[in-house]
């Protein structure tokens, strides 16, 4: 019995709010990778555009949701989703159209393209501030919980609660589903090949009569929508706010840079690496040692590593390791 | 000849001067965090600061019928060297003659060291409430109308054991505010008997909590105290906590009041409490009414906003001039007795009294009482949150 209470503090205080948090990190740092592998650059306007396709969803959301139509157990963005994704797709596009493309003509280093995005990013900042305001909104309706602590208590009978959230399994099962087609676009499909072309030498895909622009199209394409539900994920999971997109740029980027800058497989594992390490290293194992050890050997001390102040540093720890000793990400980055 | 000259270019200096104060209007900083994690509250605090400014203005009594003019800044609430910038830009640039704010008291110190200590311009601050501004070298030049966190905590700690609350989780925003106010909390309910397992921070605008409620849950207590922002990380804790069933009641002190709250957590907020600055006084009430029939919705900080604003214009009267350094010890005079009491709307009254020489104890919409080093004293709301809906329990 105290095994499993320990192995139930474990898995509502750590793992499902890490598998759920990395989940979100994953799609996220997906985005990131492909626009990196396909066009070389890091693209900080990503969170933006996240915040942009997620408040696009919110938009017609209010609508259906005044409209009588709601998704009963589910929660209602989800409906609402493939709008916004179809509109941050168009702005993504069109945000090419108008910026990226002039300096691919230019063949400008990848360092000009940078801080162009930087550009991009302030001005969907002001653009998503303008139509929704800077203010908190709520994305979930629909059931709160799957289970709640106390319907576990009841039902196993343990000391220690469980609870799982709808909008934590929405979140590991989209990632689940979203990773599954993306990897099999990837491989077996003829453009996803001709991306992964494009992308491991430009030269010899233009020759083999790869399209450069239809390439970049897709890579647009699949990004915005990634990013789309990424930030609706993040949005119905924790809350809506367009000041915590900007501030999840840094998980995200640290997750693409850990597992491998273009390298899809990676910003998925980088993306759970950075969510379990940074719940795991800060957690109070004090209840868990409790359940494990006889009575008396608990001793006074939270059993933390770190104090959760630290909780980024952990990241950024991990992330400096790696560039260290593996410079191109565990697994090997700069392709897709 | 020298003399005569003498004279002339004093009474030309003197009747520009005139000129001057009656045509351009007399401008004053409004620097709060137009962005960032208090942008919620920050509209409606600017707004209750102008409406006392319009009310100067609208009396046409205030310096012999001077028009007051808001410049707006924004503080940001958390980048010092943003908000020092702003600052700069309104004196140097705008020309504004004393400051109402800055908000968030990490900003509200860098401005006071960087900037108005250095231009020589009065500050007055609704909502800068760390222990560590008190002893800050001012000049004189500073002032608040929101009481320091030391006696929050010590408040706090009293409705904790009132409660009858042993032991309590303790988390808080990592900033000088919340690091001042958790300090202050800690140290008051350890010297009453309460203990504190954990003090934790947690860092603002991040969404994920899930690290934070962990630590928390695990050294567990009756309540968890939550010294962070409404808007902010203090609203993912509390979200993440109740989700996880790790805790039930929730103790709310003044950056976590507001009612955008329990309308965003909903009924699991409710039997939580807490305290914010607030008195039981006319002047709370008739300022909601004079807000309210100017449209202006009035949460947390808008009326010490309005207070602040008003201890200008008033101080400023009193000194007959619209320099930081005329009328900086003149603050203290119109914000306590003796004199004719002043509440919200009369500030046209106030500056016909102070214009004829005489004297005001200004008490306002958040009855001021200035102590020490420039610092409201204090009187706390008890709050409890019921029905989904902030309510006062009591006045402490």
């Amino acid at each position: 019995m105290d095994i499993l209470n320990a192995l139930a503090v474990l898995l509502n205080f750590l793992v499902i709010p890490a598998l759920a948090y990395g989940s979100q990190l994953a799609l996220g740092a997906l985005g990131v990778t492909l626009i990196y592998g396909v066009l070389r650059f890091s693209n900080f306007a990503h969170g933006e555009l996240m915040a942009f396709g997620t408040m696009t969803t919110i938009l017609v959301m209010w609508l259906l949701q005044s409209a009588g139509i709601s998704g009963g157990f589910l929660p209602t963005a989800l409906i609402a989703m493939p709008v916004g994704i179809l509109v941050a797709v168009l702005l993504a596009l069109g945000t090419d159209r108008l910026v990226y493309k002039f300096y691919r003509k230019q063949k400008s280093p990848p360092v000009i393209f940078l801080i162009g995005s930087l550009a991009v990013m302030f001005f969907y900042n002001g653009l998503i501030r303008f139509v929704i305001g800077p203010d908190d909104q709520n994305v979930a309706d629909g059931a709160r919980f799957i289970f709640t602590a106390g319907d576990f208590k009841k039902w196993s009978g343990l000391a220690e609660g469980i609870a799982f959230r709808t909008t934590q399994g929405i979140s590991i099962v989209v990632a689940i589903l979203c990773v599954a087609a993306l990897f099999w676009f990837l491989n077996k499909t003829k453009t996803g090949k001709s991306m992964r072309a494009y992308s491991d030498n430009e030269n010899l895909a233009l020759l083999s009569g790869v399209n450069p622009e239809k390439v970049v199209v897709i890579a647009w394409v699949l990004a915005a929508s990634l990013a789309t539900i990424a930030g609706t994920m993040y949005g119905m999971d924790k809350t809506f706010k367009p000041f915590i997109y900007l501030q999840l740029l840094l998980p995200i980027f640290a997750s693409a840079i850990v597992g491998g800058l273009g390298s899809p497989i990676g910003a998925v594992v980088g993306g759970f690496i950075i969510a379990f390490s940074e719940i795991a290293v800060t957690f109070a194992y004090k209840k868990v040692i409790g359940y494990l050890t006889p009575g008396d050997w608990v001793p006074d001390g939270l059993i933390q590593l770190l104090s959760t102040d630290y909780k980024f540093a952990v990241s950024f720890a991990i992330l400096v390791v790696v560039l260290l000793v593996r410079p191109t990400g565990i697994f090997k980055g700069q392709t897709i | 000849m020298k003399k005569i000259l003498a004279a002339l270019a004093a009474t030309t200096l003197m009747t520009s001067a005139a000129i001057s104060a009656s045509h351009s209007p007399i401008k004053i900083g409004v620097i709060l965090g137009f962005t960032g994690p208090i942008e919620s509250l920050t509209p409606t605090m600017a707004a209750s600061a102008e409406l006392a400014m319009k009310e100067a203005t609208d009396s046409g009594k205030f310096l012999d019928g001077a028009e007051v003019m808001s410049v707006r800044a924004d503080s940001t609430c958390i980048d010092s060297a943003a908000a020092s910038a702003a600052a700069e830009r309104l004196i140097t640039a705008e020309g504004v003659t004393a400051i109402m704010g800055a908000d968030c008291s990490g900003v509200t110190g860098a401005i006071l060291q960087n900037v108005a200590r250095a231009n020589g311009i009065v500050m007055i601050s609704p909502s800068a409430t760390s222990p560590a501004l008190s002893d800050a070298e001012d000049d004189g030049l500073f002032f608040r109308t929101s009481p320091s966190d030391a006696r929050q905590g010590d408040v706090l700690a009293d409705v904790l054991i009132e409660k009858g609350v042993k032991s309590a989780a303790l988390t808080y925003t990592n900033n000088d505010y919340g690091k001042g106010l958790s300090d202050s909390i800690q140290a008051a309910f350890e010297a009453k008997g309460g203990t504190i397992t954990i003090s934790a921070a947690h860092e603002d605008g991040k969404g994920d909590y899930s690290a934070e409620v962990g630590a928390l849950a695990q050294a567990g207590g009756d309540v968890l105290i939550v010294a962070g922002y409404l808007d902010q990380g203090g609203k993912g804790v509390i979200q993440g906590a109740l989700d996880a069933g790790a805790f039930e009641t929730f103790v709310l002190p003044d950056g976590m009041v507001g009612d955008s709250l329990p309308a965003a957590i909903g009924a699991p907020l409710n039997g939580s409490y807490g305290t914010i600055a607030g008195s039981e006084s006319e002047g709370a009430d008739l300022f909601q009414k004079l807000a309210t029939d100017a449209g202006v919705k009035t949460d947390t900080y808008a009326a010490e906003s309005y207070d602040a604003a008003a201890l200008i214009l008033l101080a400023m009267q009193a000194a007959k001039s619209a320099n930081s350094a005329d009328f900086k010890d003149k603050v203290m005079d119109v914000a306590n007795a003796p004199g004719e009491k002043i509440l919200p709307g009369e500030i046209g009254k106030a500056l016909e009294i102070l214009a004829a020489g005489g004297e005001v104890d200004y008490v306002g919409a958040t009855a001021v009482e200035f102590i020490g080093n420039g610092e409201s004293g204090g009187s706390f709301r008890q709050i409890l949150v019921d029905g989904e809906k902030i309510t006062t329990e009591k006045y402490r």
